[in-house]
């Protein structure tokens, strides 16, 4: 089957119910679009699509059932997309309001991500290391994470089945070229579950408190082509710098500042060009693994390259 | 980018002889806090650079208050760096530095236009530090490779504007194209001056023979 003829056919299924359309008539539709006005077949199966809903007087939504699209979680990268998921449920974390049943973390071989699940659209509850599909859910994003939400058209199905859960490693390879504020010696809130950074001796959540020390590092690591943000915690800050905690803890009581041990590993790590690898947070890389690449580079392939252009 | 604001602006690799071609400077909005950028003759857009090269001369050419000045020379040219009381990280490494010495820079790129209408264009540091050998030579093959692909990409584009009838596969080049109308050097220059940076470096001297 042609590539328009099955995108006409997942049309018309959708439609099928609703309005009284073949699917040749889908495909000319489509045909016209993508031949002779060499529109992209996306484009040309969305434009077709809000047709056909305007001819039937339906919304969006009302298609979700049909027109969600089996992803995986690395996948997801844009908001607002219908999607169906198989994923296990990692962990539940305690909903903060009322209007959520549900908070956690799902995960499927490619990586994981935060679901939501309001009270409202009343859905089986979900367990802990359990497996589902989910279909129907819709993507979100707030500040570079994304995150699924499940809604009253959500369906969901328990399988009996084991899910291997990937961590959705990054591997970089690029020049260290900023260090940014909050990095070097900080100190975090002692409360219980909260790792908070102080600023200034103060808890975002619990006010003036006693901090703890840490070491870290918050930096960007670019390859010319993108800049990745990446956080060094503390054995890795270590390891990179050869500062540990104590002495780090030392230099800030021999200069009664803390800004000196940033002033320290700031000469150390900007200009270098590192390859880390380590799982991914939002917009964060967490460097696991770091190597410095001090080896040399190979040039003779491209100079072959650029001699036979 | 649904948070463009918020997207750090990439550091891009960019020999001295391009960057120091690369005159003419916009920006994508009218929002005054738009980010400026050269645009690269051989079609790209830099807001920000990373450059690593040999230090090899500090001046303060400040009348009032310190203004350094620094020179850093790729296989290719020089970058001039200059670093006043708004960039005292920067302007400290200039001042106690002894050229010569390998140093990276990480900043952005400035034009000026002297009186007599030629177009200068200089590097204001965010950071410079001081690196080894090594990671000049790896600076300076990444850079080849970047310069390689873009020229690459600018030639792809320009082919098809020649012959616009071999297929609808155009890869939209939106710098080459303001390239092509801002500047006169031809992008082969680049990849010449590709070459020659290659060639400099110590551990591809047999290559010549084999290639």
């Amino acid at each position: 089957m042609s590539d328009v003829r099955q995108h006409a056919d997942d049309i018309h299924d959708q439609f099928s119910d609703h309005i009284d359309v073949s699917v040749d008539d889908v495909e000319d539709r489509l045909t016209t679009l993508v031949d002779e006005y060499k529109v992209p077949i996306d484009e040309a199966r969305r434009s077709v699509t809000n047709h056909y809903l305007e001819e039937a007087g339906l919304d969006r939504e009302d298609l979700a059932g049909g027109s969600s699209e089996a992803a995986k979680i690395e996948d997801v990268d844009e908001p607002e997309q219908w999607i169906d998921i198989t994923a296990k449920v990692i962990e539940l974390w305690e909903p903060r309001s009322d209007s959520v049943a549900q908070v956690g973390l799902l995960g499927d071989p490619t990586g994981t991500i935060k679901f939501t699940k309001w009270a409202k659209s009343e859905l089986p509850t979900l367990d802990e290391g359990g497996v589902y599909e989910l279909r129907n859910v819709v993507t979100d994003e707030y500040e570079g994470r994304y995150s699924v939400k499940l809604n009253s058209t959500t369906v969901v199905e328990e399988l009996d089945e084991e899910l291997e859960v990937g961590d959705d490693t990054s591997v970089i390879e690029g020049a260290l070229v900023d260090m940014q504020s909050g990095s070097g010696l900080i100190k975090r809130c002692p409360k219980e579950d909260c790792t908070r950074v102080l600023q200034n001796g103060r808890c975002n959540e619990h006010g003036e408190v006693e901090g703890e020390f840490d070491l870290r590092i918050k930096a960007v690591v670019d390859d010319g082509l993108d800049a990745h943000e990446v956080i060094f915690d503390k054995d890795a800050t270590e390891n990179l710098t050869g500062i540990s905690l104590e002495e780090a803890k030392d230099m800030a009581m021999d200069a009664l500042d803390t800004t000196v041990v940033a002033d320290e590993i700031r000469d150390l790590v900007v200009g270098t060009y590192y390859r880390i690898e380590g799982p991914t947070f939002g917009r964060y890389v967490l460097a696991d693994d770091v190597e410095e690449l001090d080896g040399p580079a190979d040039a003779e392939q491209l100079l072959i390259k650029a001699r036979s252009m | 980018m649904s948070q463009a604001e918020l997207t750090r602006e990439v550091a891009r690799r960019v020999f001295a002889s391009e960057f120091n071609d690369s005159t003419y400077t916009f920006k994508e909005s009218d929002d005054e806090r738009a980010p400026n950028y050269a645009l690269l003759p051989t079609g790209d857009r830099a807001n920000r650079v990373f450059a690593v090269g040999t230090l090899t001369e500090t001046e303060d050419v400040g009348e009032d208050s310190e203004y350094w000045r620094g020179r850093v020379v790729d296989p290719t040219g020089t970058f001039f760096v200059y670093a006043g009381q708004y960039q005292p990280e920067a302007a400290s490494v200039l001042r106690d530095t002894e050229p010569p010495a390998y140093v990276s820079v990480v900043g952005k790129p400035r034009t000026y236009e002297t009186e007599d209408g030629t177009v200068n264009v200089s590097v204001r540091p965010e950071t410079i530090s001081i690196v080894d050998e090594a990671t000049r030579d790896r600076w300076v093959v990444e850079t080849a490779e970047r310069t390689l692909d873009r020229i690459e990409e600018f030639e792809a584009w320009q082919d098809e504007q020649e012959a616009p009838e071999s297929g609808s596969t155009a890869p939209t080049n939106e710098y080459a194209q303001m390239a092509r109308e801002r500047y006169d050097s031809p992008v082969e220059n680049y990849r010449r001056d590709v070459i020659q940076a290659l060639e400099s470096l110590e551990n591809v001297e047999d290559a010549e023979a084999t290639a």
